[in-house]
């Protein structure tokens, strides 16, 4: 059967249907894709070797860059800190503060971004290639599932490597904004990490951790959604990963505010 | 044997099948010829499970492929070996990891076993030494051998070449035609073979069926297509050009 063509009156609403159509079944793919990652991430047979591999690929490898990051997150601070709390004579509080923006909010966040940058762009890139080359293809005719092998393994590992990746930043940060308080500024140590245990609790931490591991889960579940289903080659591979950075740091930040509302 | 019956597949309103009927008999060479962008990958991926029609039938030894999905399908898709126009080889693993990849992952087979028939399968490719190189390091012909040996070492009953000599010199042509000949000789399996080589697949062929718009024109034996009086064959294996490009 042939529709008839809409009367131009209608053709806003026929095309804003069409973009809610097309709206609804992206979104539904997007959900079913993470529905059968974690369907073949709970299921035998398990698989440790890509598992272990995504884990180097998204955690090892980007040790450096959150240590380098981390570290000068927590100088900056430090220091920005430190010169506003002198105004108001409490320069005592420049660890806690130091400590809380960083288990809080910026070592979840930051770490997040930083990793989006680095393996999250490669994750979408590596995929979309074995896309466009068939290798994909290649997995699915052997009878072996592309989720249970690169999907399911990239999303358990950003599980894992998130918090892990988060604590470092967390802990390099402070350790950065010891050194300006402390050797830089003439802050007494004492001060600096006493101050810290009074006014940091573990309801911070597990902020800052429910923050990291739902990052983890956020951008290996947009970077291999993107990947996965590139189409249209080299073009088609900078589109999707371009797409899969930007959209995984702006749900981080979207997702940040709505934890930060809900969490203690 | 594999029977397709009155295939039909669009994409985005354009019909790309529009009633396919193929038998392709067991321990057969098919070729399916036709011109480029005529829908010969697309029947292929039909074929493999990696499309869904949106009608027809595809029968794999009695079962109804089109309405299969899940396990169900992996189990029909457990027959196939599939070499892939780019060979589609891992690259993160060497040739060799590539060939024993199935029979480590789709068989678990204990690892002197996986060695022996990894050894075996490159023998027969002629890559016996190999080794440790990866699909990057070596040339377009080579990869091709490999892929064909990854698509053969599980011994499986049906294998679909999709364009297997694109890209290669005449005399790695008529080369990969003659192995996949010895192969067939050596294993019996059904295969079918998506080709544009015109006349060089004629010599390996048991039967040659013509992909036209969206339909098999004409199928029958390589003599058979040669001799045909169906204009559109006729200019296909003359390599006439089309009036219409």
């Amino acid at each position: 059967m042939i529709d008839a063509p809409a009367p131009p009156a209608l053709k806003p609403f026929e095309a804003l249907g069409r973009w809610t159509i097309f709206l609804v079944e992206s979104l539904g793919q997007f959900g079913g894709f993470l529905g059968q990652a974690l369907g073949a991430l709970l299921t035998p047979p398990f698989k440790l070797w890509p598992l272990l591999g995504r884990i180097n690929y998204i955690g090892f490898r980007s040790l450096l860059i959150i240590i380098l990051t981390g570290g000068f997150t927590g100088m900056v601070l430090g220091l920005q800190i430190f010169f506003t709390l002198s105004r108001f004579g409490s320069e005592a509080f420049l660890g806690p503060a130091v400590a809380l923006s960083l288990i809080r909010e910026l070592g979840p966040v930051l770490a997040a971004l930083m990793v989006t940058g680095r393996a999250g762009s490669a994750l979408t890139a590596e995929l979309g290639i074995m896309r466009i080359t068939e290798q994909i293809d290649a997995l699915t005719v052997m009878a072996l599932s592309p989720m249970r092998y690169l999907v399911a393994p990239s999303i358990l590992a950003g599980l894992i490597t998130f918090p892990m990746m988060t604590a470092l930043f967390d802990v390099v940060g402070i350790f950065g904004g010891y050194l300006v308080g402390v050797e830089l500024l003439g802050l007494s140590e004492g001060t600096y990490f006493g101050e810290m245990q009074t006014f940091v609790d573990m309801a911070d931490i597990m902020t800052g951790f429910w923050k990291s591991v739902s990052f983890g889960i956020i951008v290996t579940w947009v970077c291999t959604y993107k990947g996965f289903h590139v189409a249209h080659g080299a073009e088609g591979v900078a589109r999707a990963t371009t797409q899969a950075v930007v959209l995984s740091s702006v749900l981080i930040l979207v997702w940040d505010y709505f934890l930060g509302t809900i969490l203690p | 044997m594999i029977k397709v019956e009155g295939l039909r597949k669009s994409f985005r309103g354009q019909q790309v099948l529009r009633g396919v009927d193929l038998e392709v008999p067991t321990g057969s060479i098919t070729v399916i010829i036709g011109r480029s962008g005529g829908g010969k990958s697309v029947f292929l991926k039909h074929l493999i499970g990696l499309l869904r029609p949106d009608s027809g039938r595809i029968e794999v030894a009695g079962v109804d492929l089109s309405r299969l999905s899940g396990r169900a399908l992996d189990e029909v898709r457990k027959r196939y070996g599939v070499v892939f126009q780019g060979g589609a080889l891992f690259d993160s693993m060497t040739c060799r990891e590539n060939v024993a990849f199935p029979l480590r992952e789709k068989l678990s087979l204990p690892v002197p076993e996986i060695d022996k028939r990894v050894d075996t399968a490159l023998g027969r490719v002629g890559l016996a030494g190999i080794g440790t190189k990866y699909p990057e390091e070596v040339s377009g012909g080579m990869r091709k051998r490999v892929a064909m040996a990854r698509a053969l070492v599980t011994e499986p009953e049906i294998v679909f070449f999709d364009e297997p000599t694109t890209g290669l010199d005449p005399m790695l042509v008529n080369a990969i035609h003659r192995l996949i000949r010895e192969l067939h000789r050596a294993s019996r399996f059904t295969a079918v073979i998506v080709s544009h080589e015109i006349p060089e697949i004629f010599e390996i062929a048991d039967r040659v069926g013509m992909l036209h718009e969206g339909r098999i024109v004409e199928i029958g034996p390589p003599e058979v297509i040669q001799n045909s009086k169906n204009p559109i064959v006729q200019q296909f294996i003359r390599g006439e050009p089309d009036p219409q490009v």
